[in-house]
Order: C-alpha cells, then structure tokens, then sequence
C-alpha cells in the first residue's frame, strides 16, 4: 500500500497508488479513517489518479470512507478514476452514492 | 468445444497471490489479442474469486487454489478457479449483491462483479466440500 495525503483549508486529498485488492484494502481502509478522524477534514478526496487496477475491495475502502466522513458531516469526493476502477464503480452501483469528479478536485 | 491452448497453476490462498493470479492470467490470455477492456474485465473476475477463496474458502488455514485457464475456439477463454475449503451453503444467497460473511472490509459484490464482467459464470459449492467457480469471457471478434 502506498498512499499521500494533504490537507489544505480543511480540505483532506488522500491519494491512492497501485493495484487495490483484498491483500491491501484493509490497510487503506484503517489509513483513512485515521486520516479523517484525526483531521475532522469538511470534504475528504480520494484521488484515484495513480490507481491502475481495483476489485471489489476498493468499495469497501470508499464505503468506509464514506462512512467515516457521513459521522462527521463531511462529503467524501472520488477523482480522476481510470477506467477499469470507474467500471467497477459502475457496475456495483458506487456511482449513484458517491460523488465522482473526472479531474483531480480543486477547491 | 475443443481447446486450442490451455494452462494449470496451483499456489496457496495467500492474498499475496491474489496479484499473481490475475497477471498469470492475463498473461496467458494476452494471446488471444484482447482489447484493454476486456483484459481488466477478465483480471477483476479473477481477482474476485481468487478473493473468495482466501476469504471465504479458507478463513482459518492456508489450502489450495487450482486455476485452469483454455483457450477455446472463437475467441472464448474459459477459466476455472477450484477449492478445497468449507464450500458454500446456499450459493444464491452468496451470489446476492451486497451480502458478505466477511467483515467490514469486504463489500459483497464479488460475484455481482464476476456476473458483470463475464459472459457467463457458473457455481458449483456444498458445505464441506469446496467450490468451483467456472467463468467464461467471448472477446471480441467472437463469431
């Protein structure tokens, strides 16, 4: 698991690396619930940039994301999707509960 | 249908291993010429069920994952994915999008995905005897 994260004018950006699967997803999943439970952050972006493959363990990253950010009024923004996680999105409905941005997400 | 190319692997259900089976995989299959679509297609359905067996197949021990690919004619790759682990009760029920025995760090949608990707998928399973999962992707240009 690689990952950076920045916080800019309560705004927390966590930037995913690599191939997601079972094998790292439970490490990103606690990674950023300490982020955003440390940072309180209003908006939290996951930048999927840098993300070449995910399964279906990259849901569950976002939906406990999604479910850390809810708990303290925040919104949870996904960017700059590649195409393979974007169909995965797609296909298990993720794109009608999460807000996804096409470019990396600018305040 | 007779095959025109076909390959055998068997490592643990290390999730270590999860990586190495869908580039195994799309490795062999790259052969048949598959756009970069339906190469991510069939690494994802790999990924899903060589997932379940770590998860589920196997929770408490490290087993056995056999993984079979063919090269059918028509452009048609057939992949088997085999345990010997607890096996599936009630193989609807897992099939359902979103359910899941494991914890918060699973999603449930494996098979959903599976379905998805694939042209089609079949699932034999009974408790105690393991699972096999069979997967099968026409890529384009099929006739």
């Amino acid at each position: 698991m690689q990952l950076t994260s920045f916080l800019q004018d309560g705004k927390l950006t966590v930037a995913l690396t690599g191939e997601i699967d079972h094998h790292c997803a439970k490490a990103y999943i606690q990674a950023i619930e300490g982020k955003i439970e440390a940072y309180t952050p209003h908006t939290c972006v996951l930048d999927f940039s840098e993300v070449t493959f995910m399964d279906s363990s990259g849901i569950a990253v976002v939906i406990n994301a999604l479910r850390s950010i809810t708990r303290i009024g925040g919104r949870l923004i996904l960017s700059a999707l590649n195409e393979q996680p974007k169909k995965v999105f797609k296909s298990s409905g993720m794109d009608k509960i999460v807000d996804i941005q096409e470019e990396i997400y600018e305040v | 249908m007779k095959f025109e190319n076909y390959m055998t692997i068997e490592f643990p259900s290390k999730s270590s291993n999860e990586a190495f089976a869908r580039a195994a995989v799309a490795g062999f299959a790259a052969q048949m010429d598959p756009t970069l679509e339906e190469l991510g297609d069939i690494r994802t359905a790999v990924s899903e069920a060589v997932t379940n067996c770590i998860v589920h197949a196997y929770p408490d021990c490290i087993g056995t994952i056999t993984l079979r690919c063919k090269i059918l004619k028509n452009k048609t790759l057939d992949i088997t994915i085999k345990d010997k682990g607890v096996g599936i009760e009630d193989v609807d029920l897992a099939r359902r999008p979103m359910y899941t025995t494991g914890g918060t760090d699973r999603s449930g949608m494996g098979f959903t995905i599976m379905e998805s990707f694939m042209t089609s998928i079949v699932v034999k399973s009974s408790k105690g005897n393991g699972t096999v999962v069979r997967m099968r992707r026409k890529l384009q240009g099929c006739k």
